[in-house]
């Protein structure tokens, strides 16, 4: 899959309470999580974000709680795709069982800025920023996280190994 | 090569003889959590699935501890899904007001988590589980659907942290202080997919509750899970608390740890994470410039028995600053009568404070003791994030409950022996 964005840009450590603030947290619907994404870290980021916009981040993205409604917020926020150097582990495993692409690289969180047009292609594994004319290579995932990810999350998995 | 504790509980999980880190493997799991925030979603995922019934009604947890008492119309929706649910399911294990507490402080009081276990929660904290020797760590939601689906969960088996703590504690010096000092060394994402194994002279010497608030703090450093050795001391617990089916394990001498990591905590003072990371930790005498609007003593880190007492002692014939907000949260029901047969909550109450049913309350910025713009709170709970305990312009410093205690006293951050 291929995702083509402009950059919003973020530094390190990232939290869930940042991208969706326990005071939201009375409701899991999407569109309304959707409202109040990464808000007490840019509060204007939901008025300013386009869908297939692309999110770029330091190490650790998503630290701290396990709210699935995190990558869930930023999913429904229009947001294609998030780049980090690193992901913490619930952040990471909610956004492969939910389908929320993710991809891991040093190299193209650090050079990529904010407003640059980028496109990550997944299947590669290669980030492309069109404003800079460069290419990163993202971090392979493991076969057995590509099942879960070309099974459209881990529900889906479930669901069809059941059948088999 | 030998194994660690976590890859021995892994691989006896995954019907195999061995596991090693890094390998994927798909694990029955004993307990399957959920609370009022997450539990939710894994419902509406689960109902999608079709299944008709959970794999094991005995399994499958359900708190609602995080906005209850229903804070709102929303959160009073969100519990009632649990509830329904529970009922349909006919749950063993699901706590309404009344029998409630704050999770990870019921379940091991309950007997519901024990040594060899391998429990799965739809909530961060779910690694508190480590202290009593059982392999246990957070994930969402749709892991949490899965799971009450097929009884399993996915996981890359982790690598271990050995961190080794020597020495005797100060007076005022417990679990979390340790813990703090820890994440304060490694960072944030420290022990990231790591399992942190806790040993040492001290560990042996420290007591459950502290255990529970150690390990309880591990995904703070980013790890998977923590873990401490069953022992003399989780004997006793386990015997007194009732866990059944459990098995003692034990690290192998010659297991592998890409990192050891020592300490010596004879010297160590009461430690205070300050905003906006637990990993920004500063000697509790760094700060006592520090003033604050709100003291709170309470959740799954600190809302023990031995942490009321231990805020107790110290308010003891004491007035907090009349500028104080003080909240005392006791975890779970049971500790809350244990704090009024003790006469616990008479000393908080006398000095000014409140004291509030179990909940996980203002620790996650949910209700009963929000900061407004500008204000500071000290608090025994886990997380310092920016809006975690209310405004995204508030400020929260973690300690130890006695160190939120004499702060509450002096209306600044204090060492417990100012008071």
């Amino acid at each position: 899959m291929k995702y083509k964005g402009r950059v919003h840009k973020f530094g390190k450590d990232v939290n869930t309470d940042e991208i969706i603030p326990a005071r939201y947290l009375n409701t899991s619907d999407p569109k309304e999580l959707a409202k109040h994404c990464m808000e007490d870290a840019d509060a204007r980021f939901a008025s300013k974000v386009k869908k297939g916009d692309i999110i770029v981040a330091g190490k650790n993205f998503g630290c701290g709680s396990s709210r699935e409604h995190a990558p869930m917020s930023i999913k429904a926020a229009g947001v294609s795709c998030v780049i980090a150097e690193s992901f913490a582990r619930i952040f990471f495993r909610n956004s492969i069982n939910i389908g929320l692409p993710i991809v891991e690289s040093k190299r193209a969180a650090r050079a990529i800025c904010a407003g640059d047009q980028v496109q990550v292609d997944t299947v590669k594994g290669v980030i492309t920023n069109f404003t800079t004319k460069k290419t990163f290579k993202a971090e392979p995932f493991p076969p057995f996280m590509q099942s879960l990810i070309k099974a459209g999350g881990l529900m889906n998995y479930i669901k069809k190994r059941k059948r088999r | 090569m030998g194994y660690t504790i976590t890859e021995k509980i892994l691989a006896e999980h995954s019907s195999r003889r061995y596991v090693r880190a890094g390998e994927f493997i798909e694990a029955n799991v004993d307990l399957a959590l959920g609370n009022d925030i997450t539990a939710p979603l894994a419902i509406k995922e689960f109902e999608r699935s079709g299944k008709k019934k959970v794999f094991d009604r005995n399994k499958v947890v359900l708190i609602p501890d995080h906005f209850a008492p229903n804070k709102d119309l929303k959160s009073a929706n969100q519990c009632k899904v649990l509830q329904n649910f529970a009922q349909k399911q006919r749950l063993k294990n699901y706590f309404e007001i009344g029998q409630m507490g704050v999770e990870h402080a019921l379940l091991p009081e309950k007997g519901l988590v024990g040594p060899g276990k391998l429990v799965i929660g739809a909530d961060s904290h779910t690694c508190t589980y480590g202290a009593l020797g059982a392999f246990s760590t957070g994930v969402g939601s749709t892991d949490l659907a899965a799971a009450m689906v097929t009884g399993k969960c996915w996981f890359r088996v982790p690598q271990s942290i050995k961190f080794i703590y020597h020495g005797k504690r100060g007076r005022w010096v417990g679990g979390k202080d340790l813990i703090l000092h820890t994440i304060g060394d490694i960072g944030v994402d420290g022990a990231l997919y790591k399992a942190m194994e806790l040993t040492g002279a001290a560990i042996r010497n420290l007591p459950m509750d502290d255990r529970l608030s150690m390990c309880n703090m591990a995904i703070e450093a980013g790890g998977k899970s923590g873990i401490i050795e069953p022992d003399a001391i989780t004997r006793a617990y386990v015997r007194k608390n009732g866990a059944s089916k459990i098995k003692y394990y034990k690290s192998d001498k010659d297991a592998v740890y890409p990192e050891i990591r020592e300490y010596d905590i004879s010297k160590l003072q009461p430690q205070v994470a300050c905003p906006h990371l637990p990993s920004n930790v500063k000697d509790v005498g760094k700060l006592s410039k520090v003033r604050i609007d709100q003291s709170v003593i309470g959740s799954c880190t600190n809302g023990r028995i031995s942490d009321l007492r231990i805020a107790a002692g110290v308010l003891r014939k004491k007035k907090i600053k009349s500028s104080v907000r003080l909240i005392v949260i006791p975890a779970t029901q049971k500790i809350y009568l244990q704090a009024v047969e003790e006469g616990l909550d008479e000393i908080f109450i006398k000095a000014g404070g409140v004291f509030e049913t179990p909940s996980c309350g203002p620790c996650l910025g949910g209700h009963m003791g929000i900061l407004a713009e500008g204000e500071v709170a000290i608090a025994t709970t886990n997380r310092n994030f920016v809006g975690r305990m209310g405004h995204p312009k508030s400020f929260v410093y973690l300690s130890n409950p006695a160190v939120a205690a004499a702060s509450a006293i002096k209306g600044r951050i204090a060492h417990p022996d100012e008071v």
